[in-house]
């Protein structure tokens, strides 16, 4: 320990430095390569017609590029009996995930403000147990969630979905915004419960203008745990109400006879496009969100 | 006419621990009330307390003659400033300042008025429209102030308020917030561990320990006949001198004598109190221990003393010596001739001495 400040600071030729910064390079390109490699594929192939495919090599690029296998798959491609493509499914899922997420972000905040501003008696148990929460597996609920759809009347349809992620985000969100509000001086509630405002007001007026972050890291996490979902959506679906997830996979596995592997890669590229999109609108709030510290003033 | 503040037997507990114990303070309109006491002691609890921010366990608590024991902050017609300014940091100073007005429903023009008339007051105008980030901590704080005077409460309440500005600031606010308690009349509750803000700012002091009251008093009392050894020690700096002794009677007084290491003790005379225990430990304030050549002639006896350590601080210089087994500081002149290592003659004023008694620690004249 004691000779690594000298060991640092050691000069190098610059030719080493040069050598070095090269190799370095060569790496980050090569991982760089094979992150890429499947994006790469499946954007190809899909812009291939079948012929081309079964002919052709699977990395060299299109002869001749053609949306076919796109508009297929958006609303051509058959899920079992119906072949209506993804389109109908890819609705549900923002007919699921925008309510969901919302909803659930929503309570979050509500939730991590009481847990950190509001400490009552047994809040720390309260908080244990929706950390809990998150980390139980999705397997062990499936039967006893599906009662409870049943019993409320829900099962197989679009709310229910919406309940069961609303249910298992709180835990999250909730620990998003408890640690969030828990580095923001409760002199702050002090002041402001002295200047007469009430619970709903001081979380209106001075804790929510500051979640902005948070709120970003929320809506991103949640979106992509409830659109990339496919454990619940096939669960608790029912003809008609499946999300995009379930219907990828049903145009992948119930096609007979030839694989149309460019509408597989078109449809699979139609339902990973939100999310992709969601990051690269709000990623640079995702960080700043996760390496928010206290807030001064 | 009722006193502006009443605080009557108050406990506080959390859980099996009490954190204040029967707590009884009361302060009539235009005081300004300090709460002083080392960290831990109880005293931002106490204040919490009187603002409605913690519930008390037992008793009671009048502010303007109301009971407001059960009273929700916001009704209890009071303003506070915070120790970390808690100003609402998405807001301008502006908002921030008129944050509470709008909750109130206050209308626009009255809202528009009293910002107006608060912020020439604080020489704020030109921060209005700044957010608390772009502020410097003394800009804060005066905003944190503004905030509280536009309630114009019937109580102010300061939790610590100067202790995250630098010296030099610290002072500066100090002044004004004495300037702006002597400009307004307000009656003010304030808390701070600082002992020489606690002097400086109060009409009245409280000195608290381990949730105990130890003293109240005017800042005169409190410094000149301090209730026991802790207050003594607490209040001033440098610290009171608290020196074993043995007493005698002799005459009509006390003969006193502090023993010293490798030389005869030091023997004073004492007239004014009589009926002192044999085993005391006798406070004499620093101040009260000066150069024999500079000395007042009445009233002081003198001693040739060893000085261990010489302290210049600019006006004065602090020499320090061992008596009666103690660390003792004399403030002498800022040109004296004492020098670390020799002897220097001193006199010693007992006319403000304490004694206290060694095993309970209280005041014993």
């Amino acid at each position: 320990m004691t000779d690594r400040p000298y060991a640092q600071t050691r000069t190098q030729s610059p030719t080493t430095k040069l050598v070095l910064r090269f190799i370095l390079y060569i790496l980050l390109g090569v991982f760089a390569l094979f992150y890429l490699m499947p994006l790469f594929v499946m954007i190809t192939t899909s812009l291939k017609s079948l012929d081309e495919i079964r002919t052709g090599d699977l990395i060299s690029l299109p002869r001749e590029i053609t949306f076919d296998a796109w508009r297929t798959a958006w609303s051509g491609a058959c899920t079992g009996i119906q072949c209506e493509g993804v389109r109908p499914y890819f609705l549900n899922s923002l007919l699921i995930a925008i309510p969901a997420v919302l909803i659930s972000t929503i309570i979050g905040a509500l939730n991590g403000y009481v847990v950190a501003q509001w400490k009552f008696k047994g809040a720390n148990i309260f908080f244990a147990l929706l950390l809990f929460g998150c980390f139980i597996p999705f397997q062990v609920v499936l039967l006893p969630m599906a009662i409870v759809l049943g019993k409320l009347g829900i099962s197989g349809t679009i709310t229910g979905l919406i309940f069961v992620h609303v249910i298992y985000g709180i835990g999250f969100t909730t620990l998003f915004f408890r640690n969030y509000y828990v580095s923001i001086p409760s002199e702050l509630t002090k002041a402001a419960m002295i200047d007469g405002a009430g619970f709903f007001r001081i979380f209106w007026s001075i804790f929510l203008p500051l979640s902005l972050p948070i709120i970003v890291v929320s809506v991103i996490w949640q979106f992509t745990q409830i659109w990339n979902d496919f454990l619940f959506g096939v669960s608790f679906s029912q003809a008609g109400t499946q999300p995009v997830t379930v219907a990828l996979n049903n145009i992948v596995n119930s096609t007979t006879g030839v694989k149309e592997y460019n509408v597989d890669m078109a449809a699979a590229i139609i339902a990973a496009l939100p999310t992709l999109l969601v990051y690269v609108v709000a990623g640079k709030y995702f960080i700043r969100g996760l390496t928010a510290g206290s807030v001064k003033g | 006419m009722s006193p502006i503040l009443e605080v009557k037997n108050l406990y506080k507990n959390y859980g099996s621990i009490e954190v204040l114990k029967d707590i009884n303070v009361s302060i009539e309109e235009g005081d300004f009330l300090v709460l002083v006491g080392p960290s831990g002691c109880g005293k931002s609890t106490l204040l919490n307390c009187i603002a409605g921010l913690e519930p008390i366990s037992a008793g009671d608590l009048f502010i303007g003659g109301q009971n407001m024991t059960n009273v929700s902050p916001k009704d209890r017609d009071i303003a506070m400033v915070f120790q970390s300014y808690a100003l609402y940091p998405t807001m301008t100073v502006a908002k921030n300042i008129t944050f509470g007005m709008k909750v109130r429903g206050i209308d626009q023009a009255t809202q528009d008025a009293k910002l107006k008339h608060v912020s020439t007051q604080l020489q704020i105008e030109p921060l209005l429209h700044r957010k608390p980030g772009q502020l410097s901590g003394g800009q804060r704080q005066r905003v944190a102030m503004g905030r509280a005077l536009v309630r114009d409460p019937k109580l102010f309440l300061f939790d610590e308020p100067l202790s995250n500005l630098d010296a030099k600031l610290r002072v500066e606010m100090r002044t004004e917030i004495k300037a702006l308690h002597q400009r307004l009349g307000a009656s003010m509750v304030y808390v701070t561990h600082d002992q020489i803000e606690a002097m400086t700012l109060a009409t009245k002091i409280v000195v608290m320990k381990g949730g105990i009251i130890q003293q109240i008093g005017t800042p005169a009392e409190i410094y000149n006949r301090p209730a026991n050894l802790f207050v003594a020690d607490f209040m001033g700096s440098p610290a009171m001198n608290l020196i074993p002794a043995k007493t005698k009677a002799n005459g009509k007084g006390m003969q006193i004598e502090i023993t010293r290491k490798d030389a005869d003790p030091i023997v004073l005379k004492d007239t004014r109190n009589t009926d002192l225990p044999e085993n005391v430990i006798i406070g004499v304030r620093p101040e009260d221990i000066v150069d024999a050549a500079l000395a007042r002639a009445d009233d002081t006896q003198q001693a040739d003393c060893l000085i261990d350590i010489v302290e210049p601080a600019g006006a004065d210089t602090f020499a320090v010596m061992q008596l009666g087994g103690k660390h003792v500081t004399a403030r002498l002149h800022a040109e004296t001739t004492a020098a670390a290592g020799t002897e220097q003659r001193l006199a010693f004023d007992l006319g403000k001495v304490s004694y206290f008694e060694p095993e309970t620690g209280l005041r014993l004249n």
